[in-house]
């Protein structure tokens, strides 16, 4: 699983330039507070169509996607639109946010609450016949399906309507490209998914870039061909859904991508010709079968498991396909809703998932002696 | 009850009001948006005839219209007549006299303005005046409603300043405050007397009917 980490800047002019994409290489220090400086420091091309950025609140997504659109100054750097440049520090290029042509979809949406729906969209629409306008703006309203509501205020429809206005009215003006800020934080999954179809279907005729900004796992998974993982005002992962999430290099990102248990373990030995190594948990004598990652005997690592992938048998299972089997012994059930977590003690503790049923059937309690069962590839390995 | 003086009053308070709103409006957008070290100055002189007596304030204004001085010799030599002592007079004497009381609520109503709108403007290609005149002063209207308001009331009650720069001409400078002031002067008590009580029924009435249709910013309004 190839998981590109772009700590080095990309170079300019180094590949052929695709038809419309988004390259940015900034950095943009400022005081966070009185004690900590924060400093942004990325190097990124988003391809046209949607890319998630991702990362905890503080990561500097915001301040990342403020400098492509022109309303925040970075300090050094550029930044190439469908290969025109709006910012270059060494030219000392930096074009206003009104003349960047980049649609902004902010946090809390920012609709103008005089403005109907309808003047609202036509708000950024240029200079053009007043039928030409009138039909840009049809279009719209009827691509995000808010035809209905045109004569509305923005206090007067609901969170949902509320965004799809604000994503038609960036589209609105044709954007070179489109930068989406946690815009759907507050709307439940459905809703939020129609959105995205509609939006995935308007940028389908259009292919230009769209950056996505999330700090909710389920989005990535649900909405990004591509991610992108931010930490620190870093870039530290780039790359498929399922590549950046499932085989995390970075403990940030493991913590992002949920696991309950993290444990540091040192390589006892490594088997490049099966795909696999051994770890051994460190100040324990567990042993773990874990994926092959490039790494020394000896070396330490953090090994990440999911609750949900561990299972527990009351027996010593046989005929399993799972490589480690761990015996314990329950320490704790706690109930949270319908999903019960165990903390089970091997040496080091551990927390699984079951159901209720799973519980009930199983007869188990405190002190329950138990196997565990871990698949190889629900271990996953990160650099400390 | 002299009613000459009721209509130079109103004449004089209508066209201080629109003066401010003129004058007023570009001086509190720069007040609120402009990042300059030294605007707590500019900021101090606007708010100064809050604190001044009309007297003094009138004595300047007096002075700076005045045959002596470089305003007062142009307009001289512009119109051939002063303009201490003459209409134009008390309302260029009025329209500074009022200054704060129009720009503080325009400041304040500009500066209310959620930034993150002017953001999104300027997102959408919007200039800095386009921003100003589609967004900011749509959503400053109260506020602009009560500045005028306040400088029209405050012009109706003038009475140091016009009497300072004025002086007391009947037809010309002579408005209700200073008709009150003359007929008490006289001992007329009871012409005094009628005229306050209109003086005060026409500024409640239009004060009424303002805050009435701004009330929104006033909590203390008794119905919704």
């Amino acid at each position: 699983m190839a998981v590109e980490v772009t700590t080095n800047p990309i170079p300019k002019n180094s590949a052929a330039r695709a038809p419309a994409n988004l390259r940015v290489r900034i950095s943009k220090s400022m005081a966070a507070d009185r004690s900590a400086a924060f400093e942004l420091r990325a190097a990124v091309v988003v391809p046209a169509g949607i890319t998630i950025l991702f990362g905890a609140s503080g990561a500097g997504k915001t301040t990342l996607l403020n400098c492509i659109a022109g309303v925040t100054r970075p300090d050094s750097g550029d930044i190439e639109i469908n290969g025109h440049s709006v910012y270059d520090s060494a030219k000392g290029v930096s074009i206003p946010p009104q003349q960047r042509g980049v649609g902004y979809v902010f946090q809390d949406l920012a609709l103008f609450p005089h403005l109907s729906v309808e003047k609202n969209i036509a708000y950024g629409v240029g200079k053009m016949s007043v039928s030409e306008r009138e039909s840009r703006v049809e279009v719209i309203l009827q691509s995000f399906g808010i035809g209905h509501l045109r004569s509305r205020k923005p206090g007067e429809i609901s969170g949902g309507e509320k965004q799809r206005v604000a994503i038609a009215r960036a589209l609105a003006l044709n954007p070179r490209a489109l930068l989406l800020d946690e815009p759907m934080a507050a709307l439940d999954r459905p809703t939020k998914s129609r959105i995205m179809e509609d939006l995935r279907a308007w940028n389908d005729g259009r292919q230009i870039p769209v950056l996505y900004v999330t700090h909710n796992r389920e989005e990535v998974f649900a909405l990004g061909a591509s991610v992108l993982v931010m930490e620190n005002g870093r870039i530290i992962a780039q790359g498929t859904p399922h590549e950046v999430m499932t085989a995390p290099q970075q403990e940030a990102v493991a913590q992002l991508a949920g696991f309950e248990n993290i444990f540091v373990a040192n390589v006892v030995a490594v088997h490049e010709e099966r795909g696999t190594m051994v770890c051994r948990i460190a100040g324990t004598s567990l042993e773990l079968e874990t994926p092959l990652v490039r790494s020394q005997t000896g070396e330490e690592l953090r090994v990440g498991i999911s609750a949900g992938d561990i299972l527990l048998a009351t027996t010593f299972p046989v005929g399993i396909s799972a490589r480690n089997i761990l015996r314990g012994t329950v320490v704790s059930m706690l109930q949270r809703d319908v999903i019960v977590t165990a903390k089970i003690n091997c040496g080091i503790e551990f927390a699984a998932h079951l159901t209720l049923a799973a519980r009930d059937s199983l007869h188990l309690k405190p002190g329950s002696e138990i196997w565990l069962i871990i698949k190889t590839h629900s271990c996953h390995l990160m650099r400390v | 009850m002299d009613w000459q003086a009721l209509w130079l009053t109103l004449r004089l308070a209508i066209l201080v009001a629109a003066a401010l709103l003129v004058i007023g409006v570009p001086i509190a957008y720069w007040i609120t948006y402009s990042r300059w070290r030294w605007k707590f100055l500019i900021e101090a002189v606007v708010a100064l005839p809050v604190v001044l007596p009309p007297t003094v304030l009138g004595f300047y204004v007096l002075v700076a219209l005045g045959p002596k001085s470089p305003l007062g010799t142009w307009w001289i030599s512009l119109t051939g007549h002063s303009l201490a002592f003459t209409f134009q007079g008390i309302l260029i004497g009025s329209v500074i006299y009022s200054l704060p009381f129009a720009v503080q609520p325009f400041a304040a109503s500009f500066a209310a303005v959620d930034e993150r709108l002017l953001v999104a403007s300027s997102t959408l290609g919007a200039s800095s005046l386009s921003t100003f005149r589609r967004v900011i002063l749509p959503l400053s209207v109260p506020g602009l409603v009560t500045g005028a308001a306040l400088s029209f009331a405050h012009t109706m009650g003038e009475f140091g300043v016009v009497l300072m720069v004025g002086g007391d001409i009947p037809g010309l400078t002579r408005t209700l405050s200073i008709s009150v002031y003359d007929q008490v002067q006289a001992l007329n008590y009871a012409a005094a007397n009628y005229t306050s009580v209109v003086l005060l029924a026409i500024s409640f009435t239009l004060l009424a009917v303002i805050y009435g249709l701004n009330r929104r910013i006033w909590a203390v309004w008794p119905w919704k």
